[in-house]
């Protein structure tokens, strides 16, 4: 081969694997991709019925209900604003408290039940996940529009 | 008083970290051989005092001296006594003064073994070192002082965060930061290289041990930070994808890329400018990670404060540093040369493939762990990305990269044949593909993915034997003097390679036969995991140095022979009343039983998580089999020599 050629095809293989590789990178990025809503984006319809995503906010106040087998729990998710039912199969973090922020991912029910398959674990106590932040402010920013 | 000495040693050491930075750099450029000679002392001053500095922070801990802000919100008196230690480097301002002592530690190992190197060369790596010392000693002067006093002094600390008490806690940073810290010197060495113009083999073969070294300590680093989750977090994991081990593993994947490219520009004397890229591109990768972790941009147990004045310093100090040297690199690169050049089929193409594949993961990781926190900034929504994403990219990434693997080794340099490697690794690869479909059967349960990670495995090892087979026919003596008689250099490459199988080995046998239940356990209930029997003997209070502790007793059996009982922890640290769950975990060569308590359900009931993980110690082995190859390279004898300047190599150590 002549130099120029084995330079085309040096250069048109390298190309080729930089153009596969990074459909494949951004395929897979596009396919899993995981959106945030508050519960009032939830209750607005915005979030979508068909994949996952997380919802994040306060666990409310006396709404964590245990079934008699120990390990499904259902409770409330609020912004202050609106509220979404949670329900969830499974052990817990350790910081998981009522009135407490969380940030839980799962898919939304034909019920309006949100199913989660994972509730966050969060490490320090003082700590609000910042997606539940976000969204108790933008609950408040809400309210306060309507109220003027 | 001690604290103020600390100080004082930290603001002395920046001065001198200011000399280091400026005169030899000046002086490498006019040729004044006095001002290149202050490079070396400037820096071992410099290390006499951060250590100093060090030693007073670490006194502070010890003698509860909660005066000090970052001893009262980090220790408590109750926390014993190697955990107070180790509390120096649990906070930010600790952590960061442990990063600049590893870095003055490095650039003093630079001074001493650099003797037989010429002296601007010299001045201008530890130049450049002084630069980046001096941003972080600023960094920690100006805006994370360790030694800042709270006055009143409060009785007792706020206690370390729990979640760090831990043995791998201990290791685990100062691991970590020897990577991330030594990628530096690459970095230096790649920056002088461009200042002064010459790049070729010599320069190659001075800076190789010095990368292999850092890469050997990085990934220590990050196989630490992996079981300490495994243990500590009490869910089983042992790597998140979290945006925290992204930031380590980025610089990890092209580090590594820049070890392969760095024996292509020793041997070959090619990918001349690719290799400095690579060296800018891992050490900015750590400086990314720093900033990363540290500026509170990631909330996580990493980011210990949330002040926007450090994220803003660290971004300017990332602009400056990455920019100036990518700068430079596009001025200067032409200058450096591409070098030799070589066929399609050949063991130089096979290291490229090796490099853009190694480069693409990393991009990939940087998209992935980025591109949320830049949604967030411009205030478009909240995303996340999930494992799912990494691990679809992985998995097609890293099979060509491991099938290479067990090519290019045995290809020739500038040309091979196809038809000759097919004769050579015939064998191997009827082995990889025999063992791909029968092993899987053999273990119960057949799954596509199950089968291709075992088969790159065997692969791996049998085109590695392969290679030894060859490399050792030839030469005389028993098969021990034949063994013994290959340099290390190439030791260390077969045991990193065989490390890379038994990780693929350990990552394909957790998740292809890996057991998770969670269940809620009465006293004397069971449960069957991975053909063991549970029996949940209820839980006992115990009370521990410094927390109080619900401690489970389980008894784990099989086939009706007792195995041993472990006691799982729920944890309540009397600090702060933070809850921590310890898990209990048997570990065994060929997996897991991993014990950990949910929460109570009824006076006798409680929910658990019982997982058996078949091979998980696999990964951890292979990780520390890689970094023993690291270790291997890095003894080899040619990086002994001392007056070797002209680029020969003897005829024994032509090994990748």
């Amino acid at each position: 081969m002549k130099p120029r050629h084995k330079r085309l095809v040096f250069i048109a293989a390298g190309l080729s694997a930089i153009a596969i590789a990074s459909a494949l990178v951004l395929n897979a990025f596009r396919s899993n991709l995981v959106f945030f809503f508050s519960p009032s984006q939830v209750a607005a319809g915005e979030a979508p019925r068909d994949r996952a995503f997380r919802v994040g906010g306060l666990v409310e106040t006396g709404s964590v209900k245990r079934q008699t087998d120990g390990l499904t729990v259902r409770f409330v998710v609020t912004d202050t604003a609106r509220s979404i039912p949670v329900v969830y199969r499974g052990i817990l973090p350790d910081l998981f408290r009522e009135g407490k922020g969380v940030v839980a991912e799962g898919r939304l029910g034909t019920d309006g039940v949100f199913r989660a398959e994972q509730v966050l674990a969060k490490h320090d106590e003082n700590y609000m996940p910042p997606e539940a932040a976000h969204a108790l402010e933008q609950a408040q920013k809400a309210q306060r529009t309507v109220k003027q | 008083m001690i604290p103020e000495i600390g100080q004082l040693a930290l603001v002395l050491a920046a001065l001198l970290a200011v000399t280091q930075a400026t005169l030899p750099l000046l002086g490498a450029a006019r040729r004044i051989p006095a001002w290149m000679a202050l490079a070396r002392p400037a820096a071992q001053g410099q290390f006499v005092f951060i250590a100093i500095a060090f030693a007073c922070l670490a006194w502070s801990f010890v003698t509860n001296d909660f005066s000090v802000l970052n001893v009262a919100t980090n220790s408590n008196s109750q926390l014993p006594l190697h955990y107070r230690f180790a509390a120096t480097w649990g906070s930010h301002e600790g952590s960061m003064l442990l990063w600049v002592l590893m870095l003055s530690a490095w650039t003093v190992a630079v001074s001493l073994l650099s003797r037989h190197l010429p002296e601007p060369l010299v001045a201008r790596v530890l130049g450049v070192i002084g630069i980046v010392s001096f941003g972080f000693l600023l960094f920690m002067l100006l805006t994370s002082n360790p030694f800042d006093r709270l006055l009143p002094p409060p009785p007792d600390g706020r206690d370390l965060n729990p979640l760090l008490q831990d043995p791998g806690m201990v290791i685990h940073p100062p691991m970590l930061y020897m990577g991330y810290v030594g990628f530096s010197v690459a970095f230096a060495f790649a920056i002088a290289a461009l200042l002064g113009g010459q790049l070729d083999s010599t320069w190659a073969r001075w800076s190789r041990p010095w990368t292999t070294a850092a890469w050997c300590f990085l990934t220590c680093g990050i196989m630490l930070g992996s079981w300490w989750a495994y243990n500590e977090l009490g869910w089983g994991g042992w790597w998140f994808w979290d945006p925290v081990e992204n930031a380590s593993f980025m610089p990890w994947l092209v580090g590594t890329a820049l070890i392969h490219s760095l024996a292509v520009t020793e041997k070959r004397a090619s990918f001349r400018s690719w290799t400095v890229l690579l060296a800018i591109c891992a050490f900015s990768l750590s400086l990314l990670g720093t900033f990363l972790v540290r500026s509170g941009v990631l909330t996580s147990v990493h980011a210990f404060a949330t002040d926007p004045r450090r994220g803003v310093f660290i971004l300017a100090f990332l602009t400056l540093v990455i920019g100036g040297s990518l700068t430079l690199f596009a001025i200067r690169a032409r200058k450096v040369g591409a070098g030799a050049g070589f066929e399609p089929v050949s063991r130089e193409s096979m290291l490229l493939a090796n490099n853009v594949l190694l480069v693409v993961a990393a991009g990939s990781v940087l998209l992935g762990t980025l591109y949320p926190l830049f949604l967030d900034a411009l205030g478009l929504g909240k995303i996340s990305v999930g494992p799912p994403y990494f691990e679809a990219v992985f998995v097609p990434l890293l099979t060509p990269l491991v099938f290479l693997m067990g090519v290019g080794p045995i290809a020739r340099w500038k040309q091979a044949a196809v038809p000759e490697l097919w004769s050579r690794l015939r064998w191997a690869l009827g082995v990889a593909v025999v063992t791909a479909l029968a092993l899987p059967a053999v273990l119960g349960r057949w799954s596509p993915l199950v089968s291709l990670g075992l088969g790159l495995a065997v692969w791996v090892v049998a085109a590695t034997t392969t290679g030894v087979r060859e490399r050792i026919r030839n030469s005389r003596g028993n098969l021990a003097a034949r063994l013994a008689q290959q340099p290390r250099a190439y030791w260390g490459m077969v045991l990193a390679h065989l490390g890379v199988a038994v990780f693929v080995t350990g990552v394909t046998l957790v998740k292809g036969y890996e057991t998770e239940r969670d269940v809620q356990m009465a006293v004397g209930d069971t449960v069957m995991v991975g053909g063991y029997t549970f029996r949940f003997d209820g839980v006992r209070d115990v009370v521990g140095p410094n927390y109080r502790a619900a401690r489970g007793a389980v008894d784990v059996s099989k086939d009706g022979q007792a195995v041993r009982v472990l006691h799982p922890e729920k944890r309540v640290y009397n600090a702060q009343q933070n809850t921590m769950t310890e898990a209990a975990i048997a570990t065994g060569l060929r997996g897991d039983l991993y014990v950990s308590l949910g929460e109570p359900v009824s006076e006798t009931a409680w929910t658990v998580r019982v997982y058996h993980k078949p091979f998980v110690t696999w990964i951890w082995g292979g990780c520390l089999l890689m970094a023993f190859g690291g270790l291997a390279a890095l003894s080899d004898r040619r990086y002994r020599q001392r007056t070797a300047r002209d680029g020969t190599v003897p005829a024994a150590t032509q090994a990748a």
